[in-house]
């Protein structure tokens, strides 16, 4: 009985797993909404707002490393004790950095991408009404807006946020008394990852189900766009690795809270000798990247296949490769489970056990290598559009190489152990998974705007948005990788204070001015996109002439998606200029029959019927051929 | 049967299910990644449990599993559209799963009697209290899933969502039931 896969159940009644039948009333449509495109949205202005307050925070700690002596009275103004005498304080310089890993990493590229991504397009692309469970779906967005609204709490307490770094290792992180931002602020981070992690579990269990159960007719694994592809196995890396990360969250509460000692070990705190003993602050570090590795896959897979479908689309051409690509994401999401000790290397690691990681590491090049030579390939003699959509997405396959290739150099312990903790680690990773995956993000926010709000971006706004930031971003990032092969080391308050530190102070001053000018660009994208919602040009159903499945659901909302019929498939989604079709697109849903001039042999693989119908029409075709 | 599949088919009752079973897969990432900090721990420190396991979780594990089968009963129960005998069963399962509960915390009474505590220098013994702690807490989630359970038999709902609800407290009862055996397993082999 396949038909249990199959949602073709006619007209307009939706089910939301409730005997009663809902009225549409004002909380329930643009509040407490269970539809998937609203909670989509929820979650993109969400991901936006946090995304710029965690971008403001990177310009105040900017501001003190290139200015470590200057004092700026608006600063005194802004952030009270924080920053006494119009000087950050060295205390809450740390809770500036912290604050902005976690929520650029978890709230931004995490929630933000997937949450909007995978509600958007999983049942769009794949012809569902909605999610398995709408109801958890929304729950989902609930509790990460609980998470971010407590995240940001911890501005507001005496002793600031958290300030062990987004990675918090215990001790620093376990000992409340050990710094101000390991008190209250701490308790604050811990309350809200809790929160964040139980959204991200009910997000990712409804996208793998409904990837799993719920494609409509004729949509088999094979024939899905690259986008879905990518946020399901995201969604199965976040369900594998995010109950570890609790694991060792509630290991660390215990510690701070009930005087366990899982992590702690003789420690002498302001002269005191503490309690504790025989714990293992590795430990931590074990439980904490094994979340932690796989974690920056799900930052950058969901742009992987944002990019791919937008470099597809706008190329006018099939993405190069497709099984490969989805090989390759498969195989990246395997590799990033065996290889979390790469950030581990400087533990005291058994140097053979780093040879191992080592290896692992250095294999996940190949399918990355894979990705980035198809994306190339695709774009190879392609009928380039270039769209805001389109340039963002080749940002990001810069990002990603430019980034990706330092990645060699960190993932080899003999290098790493010299490049540990330095700006070149920063470097590395805000190229490769934070510019790649913010860049794969604004690709889908430009392409999939008129899906979401049924209007246009401005295309003009959008280019000034994309050189800016595509040009601020390696200003920012470049200089990083000298000042780390020089050993500078990451997150040090005022590094230029030391002697052989100090001719680095004109590179800060320049980075800090790069970061500014990016960050200012960043406004001409929110005036376009608040805009754009409510004064845009209205949009026309498929602006992009796209063929995946989204573009036939009507331009209206309706929770269920399709009025009628849900469309069946028929075809893979990338039939961009195939030859003898008079379009250079032929939408999933157009029957092979409908298309007889461009069928190929090959479209027939495992359809017999097909192929002799095929043979048929093309011997037909001889024979008036010869006639003429 | 097709009138069935068709009637779950629009509620997306069997994806819902599928929700159900990736939930206990998380749950039981959980606690391997307990389980595993437990080896890492005991490996790297030199440390080891060396407690004698209470009395308590022998006859709790067997509350247990009896609870497992007077759920299957009660689904068997559901199933022939026996309504009494399934409230029945569910009730029992209910009443054994409050008195696994209450001998977990006999347990750990036992346990503090033996000034094992929580609070300890070797976390080894501190594992037991996560284990069973973190265990407590499904088992009470549990517990409201089976509450909800019994609880819909005495509204009038279709049988469709009976058998619906009874299968996902199912999943997550049975699940529950092996978790805490792997976690006693696990335990008891690494007493020494």
């Amino acid at each position: 009985m396949s038909t249990l896969a199959v949602h073709d159940h006619g007209v307009v009644h939706h089910e939301d797993g409730h005997e009663h039948h809902h009225k549409a009333t004002f909380l329930n449509t643009y509040v407490f909404s269970q539809d998937h495109k609203y909670i989509a949205k929820q979650f993109l202005v969400t991901g936006i707002i946090m995304a710029f307050i965690a971008m403001s925070l990177s310009i105040l700690f900017r501001i003190q490393l290139a200015y470590p002596e200057k004092s700026f009275p608006f600063l005194t103004t802004l952030l009270g004790h924080f920053a006494p005498n119009g000087r950050i304080s060295a205390d809450f310089y740390m809770s500036l950095v912290t604050i902005h890993g976690t929520i650029m990493v978890f709230f931004v590229l995490t929630a933000g991408l997937s949450g909007t991504f995978a509600n958007l397009l999983i049942p769009l692309q794949i012809g569902a009404r909605d999610m398995a469970s709408p109801f958890v779906n929304m729950l989902s967005y609930w509790f990460f807006l609980m998470a971010s609204i407590v995240m940001l709490s911890s501005f507001f307490v005496q002793s600031g946020p958290a300030s062990g770094g987004w990675t918090i290792y215990p001790p620093l992180s376990a000992l409340p008394k050990s710094m101000p931002g390991s008190g209250m602020g701490m308790t604050l981070w811990l309350v809200s990852m809790v929160m964040f992690i139980a959204s991200q579990l009910m997000g990712g269990i409804n996208y793998i189900s409904t990837v799993l159960n719920m494609r409509t007719k004729g949509m088999d694994l094979w024939k899905m766009p690259l986008t879905v592809w990518a946020l399901f196995l995201t969604a199965v890396l976040g369900v594998l690795s995010f109950p570890v990360l609790v694991a060792g969250v509630v290991l660390l509460i215990f510690d701070r809270s009930a005087g366990t000692s899982f992590y702690l070990s003789d420690i002498v705190l302001n002269g005191s000798v503490q309690p504790y003993e025989g714990g293992s602050p590795i430990l931590f570090q074990h439980l904490f990247w094994f979340l932690g590795h796989p974690e920056v896959y799900i930052v950058i897979m969901p742009a992987m296949g944002l990019s791919s479908e937008v470099l597809s689309v706008n190329s006018r051409k099939p993405i190069f490769g497709y099984h490969a690509m989805v090989y390759s994401l498969i195989g990246i999401s395997v590799l990033s489970f065996i290889v979390w000790g790469h950030h581990m290397f400087v533990t005291g690691m058994n140097p053979f056990l780093g040879g191992v990681f080592m290896i692992t590491t250095l294999i996940i090049a190949v399918p990355s290598a894979v990705k980035t030579f198809n994306w190339l390939a695709t774009l190879w003699r392609g009928n380039i559009r270039f769209t805001p959509a389109m340039l963002f997405a080749i940002g990001m396959v810069s990002f990603f190489i430019s980034g990706g290739l330092t990645g060699i150099f960190l993932g080899n312990a003999a290098l790493d152990i010299n490049l540990h903790d330095t700006y070149f680690v920063v470097a590395h990773f805000h190229l490769v998974m934070g510019s790649a995956a913010i860049f794969g993000m604004l690709a889908g926010v430009y392409h999939w705007f008129p899906k979401m709000f049924r209007r246009m971006m401005d295309e003009r706004l959008g280019y000034l948005h994309f050189w800016l930031t595509f040009i601020g971003a390696y200003l920012v990032f470049f200089p990083m990788h000298f000042m780390g092969l020089e050993g500078v080391p990451r997150r040090y308050y005022a590094f230029t204070e030391f002697e052989s530190m100090k001719h680095w102070l004109t590179v800060n001053v320049f980075i800090t001015w790069s970061a500014i000018m990016a960050g200012i660009a960043q406004l001409a994208f929110a005036y376009n996109f608040i805009h754009s919602i409510f004064w845009g040009k209205k949009t026309v159903q498929n602006p992009w002439n796209s063929n995946t499945l989204e573009w036939t659901a009507p331009i209206e909302h309706h929770h269920g998606n399709w009025i009628g019929e849900i469309p069946t498939v028929y075809r893979w989604p990338y039939d961009y200029s195939k030859p003898g079709h008079d379009e250079d697109f032929i939408p999933q849903h157009i029957p092979f029959s409908q298309t007889m001039s461009s069928n190929l042999p090959h479209d027939f693989e495992d359809n017999p019927g097909g192929l002799a119908e095929h043979t048929k029409w093309t011997d037909a075709q001889k024979a008036n051929e010869a006639v003429k | 049967m097709m009138a069935q599949i068709q009637q779950e088919d629009k509620q997306n009752l069997g994806a819902k299910k599928f929700n159900m079973w990736i939930f206990i897969f998380t749950s039981f990432l959980l606690f391997m990644g307990f389980m595993s900090g437990f080896i890492v721990y005991v490996g790297g420190r030199g440390h080891a449990l060396q407690v004698l396991l209470p009395n308590a979780f022998i006859y709790s594990t067997i509350v247990l599993t009896l609870s497992s089968l007077t759920l299957i009963m009660a689904k068997k129960a559901a199933k022939g559209l026996q309504l009494a005998q399934q409230r029945l069963y569910l009730w029992l399962t209910l009443f054994l799963g409050i008195a696994f509960l209450a001998l977990q915390i006999n347990a750990w009474l036992v346990l503090i009697k033996m000034q094992v505590f929580f609070s300890n220098p070797n976390a080894a013994r501190s594992f037991i209290y996560v284990f069973s702690g973190i265990h407590f807490l499904h088992v009470i989630a549990g517990l409201l899933v089976l509450l909800n359970t019994v609880l819909a038999t005495y509204r009038n709902i279709p049988q469709v969502k009976n058998i619906f609800k009874i299968e996902m407290a199912s999943i997550f009862w049975h699940f529950l039931d092996i978790m805490w055996i792997c976690l006693y397993v696990f335990l008891l082999l690494n007493q020494n």
